[in-house]
């Protein structure tokens, strides 16, 4: 079951952003992928007083764009860590161990694929494939790539955690 | 934009890769770092380019100097001030970046020496690698734009659908439906407005072909598109990308842009009465968009769920107007076809199946990769001749094609043809064209388990049998993955899975059951294993494995202990270890570490070995020092 937020963010907190990101579009019930991706990229998720707005800004029911970024892996309904891992599950690393390696990665951070960790420091995401099959099994934090990993390896990728709570 | 100088003017050009496989292996690092060295160095006639993906991933980051044609791997930065050095400056190659053959050992010097690509076929991966995905000019100066161009200037619609109908190309998304008859019936259609789709959602894990041609060269798509839109008489297009390719949707934009600025694209194209907008569209990360009816719901801005067809979108589409929904592949082969002639792509395969298809080689084989092959070839060749076999002396067990909802074939299939009737009728698919290898070391259980758990989660829950069906089945598989099979759960797996594929609306249900019932057809034993003797003869599945630290081998050098990323082995200074079996996750670090020379470290399933419960001193004589 997917939650909302417990943000206390207000229609006047969400209101300057959304203004600028509604400006590009005309208000089409069609733009709402478009326009949940941009609200998306804005505040890192979509808290729930902005979809409320969007809801408005497009004239359909606030149902349809819960039921629209819930279908949607991409969107996220809860804050996301500052940096986000991306374990792949992709073939080529299923049948050269990745399994080993999230597993220890979801030991080490406490954590299970698809929460973020209490500090806000890591949130862990599986991805079908991000199509560096030859570095397999392979992951990924924000935008760096990491190929041939292990459990072992999986320390070193995360440095010194025995501050985190 | 700097414009294109012409090779000539140069004495090497030095074209590093930069798809995402080279990416991630620092290459746009290592582009930055040539460039500063030729400068460095005041090296003239000299120019550092970059390409889209070479397909050879495994060798990455990958340099290719032309005009020799001379073929770097594994290029890091560290390298670049030797490159630029010996070879730009002295034209000294720098011999040991050379790819070397994993069955001779031979170091190869030239791109087209190298078996990887000489036995390919390279239609639709034509320019890639060879052009800057980046600028147009690179793709005219290949021909590109000549076949739109005689498109629009001698031939009609009608005969276009002709053309494509008679080179015999059917789509490479998966389905293998005739393109130029689907062309057709959007063609006849009645309706004020008809739109032009590109399927770029690909979705498949372990298939990065879709996303390889738009990183690698992106308008022979664009090209293929406005020629298909011209065909079936649509202003209006949607590319439908992955969010997942940022890099593929950047370069896809760019060559819209660059295309419009040309007048290749816009209001009348070249001078004729054709008008083409194309428009990107950017998937939110689900599987199911890759279903045609699903891709243009999200495109309306719905929740991606699959409907029945009829009516087909053809007639009623996006917006119910006629659409025509083609892959990445069937247009940037549509170019070729214009170009050379339907007699000419007919003239490549097999009786049925038309022209060349493209796989993403992976696994477990020596060469992974991008490859593209004439329809018809054996699976053997593209395993052990372009593949290079299995890496470390293992065994084939199986191949798996057509993507998480395609089947595992065994060793006696590997003389199959490839194409779209064999495939099928051996119980997998053409698909998307992801092909996995598997070696002994792969059970095949588990491999199903894998599959089912993806396609389960990427059910959209419209369909019963899709939605519960396949839950069940992986219940049932996780459970005999956990050494809790019963007798009759191969049964109930075979009778689930027919009956989801039977019942389920889009392909997506009626494939998922696909790798389950193939394992089952062709390693029921391995199933057996699993149930009966609660044992995984893989020696994969965590719960039914065990490792063992052997007492008259162990020499108590503790690097097992050390590395061992869950504290269960304990032992001491010249002590046997042990491992605590309750602490145990079974990761097999500890068998990576051991120094081959001992040798002390076994894991076996189905049975346990006596060692001792505690640290002991140690008996075994020390191995006599060697290489």
């Amino acid at each position: 079951m997917v939650t909302l937020a417990k943000d206390n963010l207000t229609k006047a907190d969400v209101q300057d952003k959304l203004k600028e990101i509604f400006s590009h579009y005309t208000g089409d019930r069609q733009e709402l992928i478009p326009v949940l991706q941009e609200t998306q990229e804005k505040f890192r998720y979509l808290p729930a007083a902005a979809m409320r707005e969007i809801a408005r800004f497009l004239h359909i029911p606030e149902s349809t764009v819960y039921g629209v970024s819930t279908f949607y892996a991409q969107f996220k309904l809860t804050p996301l860590g500052k940096k986000i891992i991306r374990m792949c599950r992709g073939t080529a690393c299923h049948v050269r161990g990745a399994g080993k390696v999230l597993a220890e990665m979801e030991k080490q951070l406490g954590i299970k694929a698809g929460e973020t960790t209490n500090d806000m420091e890591y949130t862990l995401e599986t991805v079908a494939c991000i199509g560096a099959c030859a570095l397999a099994p392979t992951m990924t934090i924000d935008n760096e790539t990491y190929g041939k990993m292990t459990p072992k390896k999986v320390a070193e990728v995360l440095g010194d955690r025995s501050k985190a709570s | 934009m700097t414009e294109a100088k012409p090779v000539k003017d140069n004495k090497h050009t030095i074209y590093i890769c930069q798809g995402t496989g080279c990416v991630s292996g620092k290459s746009i690092e290592i582009t930055e770092a040539l460039s500063r060295a030729v400068t460095e160095m005041g090296l003239t006639g000299v120019k550092i380019d970059f390409t889209g993906c070479h397909g050879f991933c495994e060798q990455g980051p990958i340099g290719i100097v032309e005009p020799e044609g001379i073929f770097y791997t594994h290029v890091a930065v560290a390298d670049v001030p030797e490159i630029v050095a010996s070879h730009l400056r002295d034209g000294k190659p720098v011999e040991r970046l050379y790819y070397k053959d994993p069955v001779t050992g031979q170091a190869i010097m030239y791109h087209k020496d190298i078996k990887f690509y000489s036995m390919q076929q390279r239609i639709i991966l034509r320019n890639i690698g060879h052009i800057n995905p980046e600028r147009i000019e690179d793709y005219i100066a290949t021909g590109g734009y000549e076949s739109l161009r005689k498109v629009l200037k001698g031939m009609t619609p009608e005969q276009v659908i002709d053309e494509l109908k008679r080179s015999g190309l059917r789509g490479r998304g998966g389905a293998g439906f005739s393109t130029g008859t689907k062309w057709e019936f959007c063609h006849n259609a009645k309706g004020d407005q008809k739109y032009m789709i590109c399927n770029a959602d690909e979705g498949d894990p372990g298939a990065f072909m879709d996303r390889s041609t738009m990183e690698g060269d992106p308008l022979t798509v664009i090209e293929g598109m406005t020629i298909a839109a011209y065909a079936i008489g649509a202003s209006e297009g949607y590319i439908y990308i992955r969010a997942e390719y940022p890099l593929a949707v950047k370069r896809v934009r760019l060559a819209l842009k660059q295309a419009e600025a040309k007048g290749f694209l816009g209001k009348n194209i070249m001078g004729s009465n054709f008008s083409l907008n194309i428009h990107v569209k950017e998937g939110a990360g689900a599987f199911v968009c890759g279903e045609e009816t699903a891709l243009m719901a999200s495109i309306e801005g719905k929740r991606g769920m699959p409907r029945s067809r009829p009516p087909f979108p053809a007639t009623s589409g996006l917006w119910g107007k006629p659409t025509t929904i083609n892959n990445v592949k069937s247009l940037a082969t549509v170019p070729v076809i214009i170009a050379r002639g339907a007699d000419w792509y007919a003239g490549i395969g097999t009786e049925k199946s038309k022209g060349t298809c493209v796989f993403a080689l992976t696994g477990k084989i020596a060469n992974s990769g991008l490859i593209e092959v004439p329809m018809g070839i054996q699976l053997r060749k593209i395993i052990y001749e372009i593949g290079g076999g299995i890496p470390g002396d293992k065994k084939f067990k199986a191949v798996q094609t057509g993507g998480p909802s395609g089947g595992c074939l065994p060793e006696n299939y590997l003389d199959q043809s490839v194409d779209y009737e064999s495939l099928t009728a051996a119980g997998s698919m053409m698909g998307s064209g992801g092909m996995v290898v598997m070696d002994e070391e792969t059970c095949m259980v588990d491999v199903a388990r894998y599959f089912l758990s993806f396609t389960q989660a990427e059910s959209c829950g419209k369909c019963v049998p899709c939605r519960v069906g396949t839950k069940q089945m992986l219940d049932i598989l996780e459970r005999i993955c956990r050494g809790e099979g019963r007798p009759e759960d191969t049964d109930l797996l075979q009778k689930l899975g027919e009956q989801i594929k039977a019942g389920s609306l889009c392909a997506l249900g009626q494939t998922a059951p696909n790798p389950v019932l193939t394992t089952l057809r062709y390693f029921r034993d391995e199933y057996k294993a699993h149930i009966e003797e609660k044992r995984c003869p893989a020696k994969v599945c965590p719960r039914l494995i065990s490792f063992y630290i052997l007492p008259d081998k162990c020499q108590g050098c503790g690097i097992c202990a050390r590395e061992c990323p869950a504290v269960a082995i304990v032992g001491g200074k010249r002590m046997v270890h042990v491992i605590n079996q309750d602490k145990c996750v079974k990761c097999g670090t500890c068998l990576d570490v051991c120094p081959a020379r001992f040798g002390a470290i076994v894991k076996v399933s189905g049975e346990t070995i006596d060692v001792p419960a505690e640290p002991i001193p140690i008996k075994a004589e020390k191995p006599k020092a060697s290489a």
